[in-house]
């Protein structure tokens, strides 16, 4: 377990990092304040989304600490855009189911995966298109992350994860895909009381743990 | 069913709605799909699929709960066997032909079956979301807006102008003024809406269409 004064120790400029979340729904607020805190700049943000100027991973956009993003959907928080159109963001569009296969590519020893999803749109522009039985589809390449923020509903003291409803959302497939796993969750519990069927994310994924709220032993 | 359409986003919603069969996975776009299941006969139950994760979105009743969203964010609920899953499942389901309608609007869509409803180059780049997938994946794509843009001019066209969201993909289109069936030979006008004359959908439909002989 970790406090936030460690949390923010873990960042550094220019780093990738991935949060989970839709809409900032199961985003992890508090390690995202924990960032502005630390000041981190020139990140490469993963997620599917940049959220609302408030809320999500929006306030990392907001306060400019955000030099690429890499997303499904930019619509609901206008600084994005606004920053996109003036040339101070790049913005990679991808498509949320792509997104989601990029980064189990990433988590999982895959080159790649081979999704029909763009074939036909701009989203094929310089990538390979590969023909399987007479069928097209694009190559989309793995994405990883140094660190990735994740936010579950409930871990035990060995990291073992549950989320709550739609919270779920990218969080498990990051939890595989990052160097560095740090969980934001709602309640910790002792070693044996997530019933090893119930587990949702196995915690040898995860590196830190992070109690809403702030610091417990 | 309600009897009294009152405007263009009512008809074209209880049109959709015949198109749903008892028992279908269905994944409704934000805005004007959402209003289908209003529509629906009470002996037709469809399971409606939310990319952010689950099937068996239901109405917001109740207490909202900050983890319990649909896929435009709003607060929303879950109802009995209904399940969650993560991003990739759910895209899983989407792709992988799980899906058996999907309601989009649309800003054009053309003959070949093309559509384009995600960006307006200089205006307008949310991003694609899951629109892309769903265009792909879903076994019949129903695309539900009104025949014209706010500025009076066709959405319905031989070519479409913006960039697409999918290629080919589009099986039938709903207006207020009529239904349309996307086919190797082009659009197919299948059925006037109730008191729209032939004359009116010809003067307000830029691409050709083959209007089904049943309605001649």
């Amino acid at each position: 377990m970790i406090s936030m004064e460690e949390v923010s120790t873990l960042f550094t400029d220019g780093m990738t990092i991935m949060a989970g979340g839709f809409m900032g729904v199961g985003t992890p607020q508090e390690l995202v304040s924990a960032m502005l805190e630390a000041n981190v700049r020139d990140i490469t943000l993963i997620a599917n989304d940049t959220a609302f100027t408030e809320t999500g991973v929006g306030p990392l956009i907001v306060n400019r600490r955000v030099k690429k993003v890499i997303a499904s959907h930019i619509g609901t928080n206008p600084e994005t855009g606004r920053q996109m159109i003036a040339g101070e963001l790049e913005v990679e569009l991808v498509p949320q189911g792509t997104l989601a296969e990029r980064v189990r590519a990433g988590g999982s020893g895959l080159g790649g995966v081979l999704t029909p999803t763009g074939v036909g749109t701009v989203v094929e522009e310089g990538k390979e298109k590969i023909t399987v039985d007479g069928r097209e589809f694009l190559l989309e390449k793995p994405l990883r992350a140094e660190v990735a923020l994740l936010k579950a509903y409930k871990a035990d003291k060995a990291g073992n994860l549950i989320y709550h409803r739609s919270a779920r959302n990218f969080n498990p497939l990051m939890a595989l895909a990052a160097d560095t796993v740090i969980v934001q969750v709602e309640q910790i519990v002792e070693i044996g009381d997530i019933d090893p069927d119930e587990v949702m994310t196995p915690g040898i994924l995860v590196d830190k743990i992070f109690v809403q709220g702030g610091c417990q032993s | 069913m309600i009897s009294t359409l009152i405007n263009p986003k009512q008809i074209i919603a209880a049109r959709v709605a015949k198109e749903l069969s008892d028992g279908d996975v269905v994944n409704l776009g934000i805005g004007l799909p959402t209003m289908v299941p209003n529509f629906l006969p009470e002996d037709v139950n469809v399971i409606l699929q939310s990319e952010n994760g689950y099937i068996g979105l239901g109405p917001l009743e109740g207490d909202i709960d900050p983890d319990l969203v649909n896929a435009g964010g709003q607060p929303s609920s879950i109802l009995p066997g209904g399940a969650f899953f993560d991003s990739l499942f759910s895209f899983e389901l989407i792709r992988g032909g799980h899906v058996d309608v999907t309601v989009l609007g649309g800003l054009e869509v053309d003959a070949k079956g093309n559509l384009a409803n995600w960006m307006v180059p200089g205006k307008m780049v949310p991003g694609m979301g899951g629109a892309m997938d769903l265009v792909t994946g879903a076994k019949k794509v129903i695309v539900a807006m009104e025949h014209m843009a706010k500025n009076g001019s066709s959405k319905i066209l031989q070519q479409c102008r913006l960039p697409l969201t999918g290629k080919g993909v589009v099986d039938m289109i709903v207006t207020e003024l009529a239904v349309f069936r996307v086919t190797e030979a082009g659009f197919v006008l299948e059925e006037l809406q109730e008191g729209v004359s032939l004359e009116t959908v010809r003067e307000k439909t830029e691409a050709a269409f083959i209007v089904n002989p049943a309605l001649a």
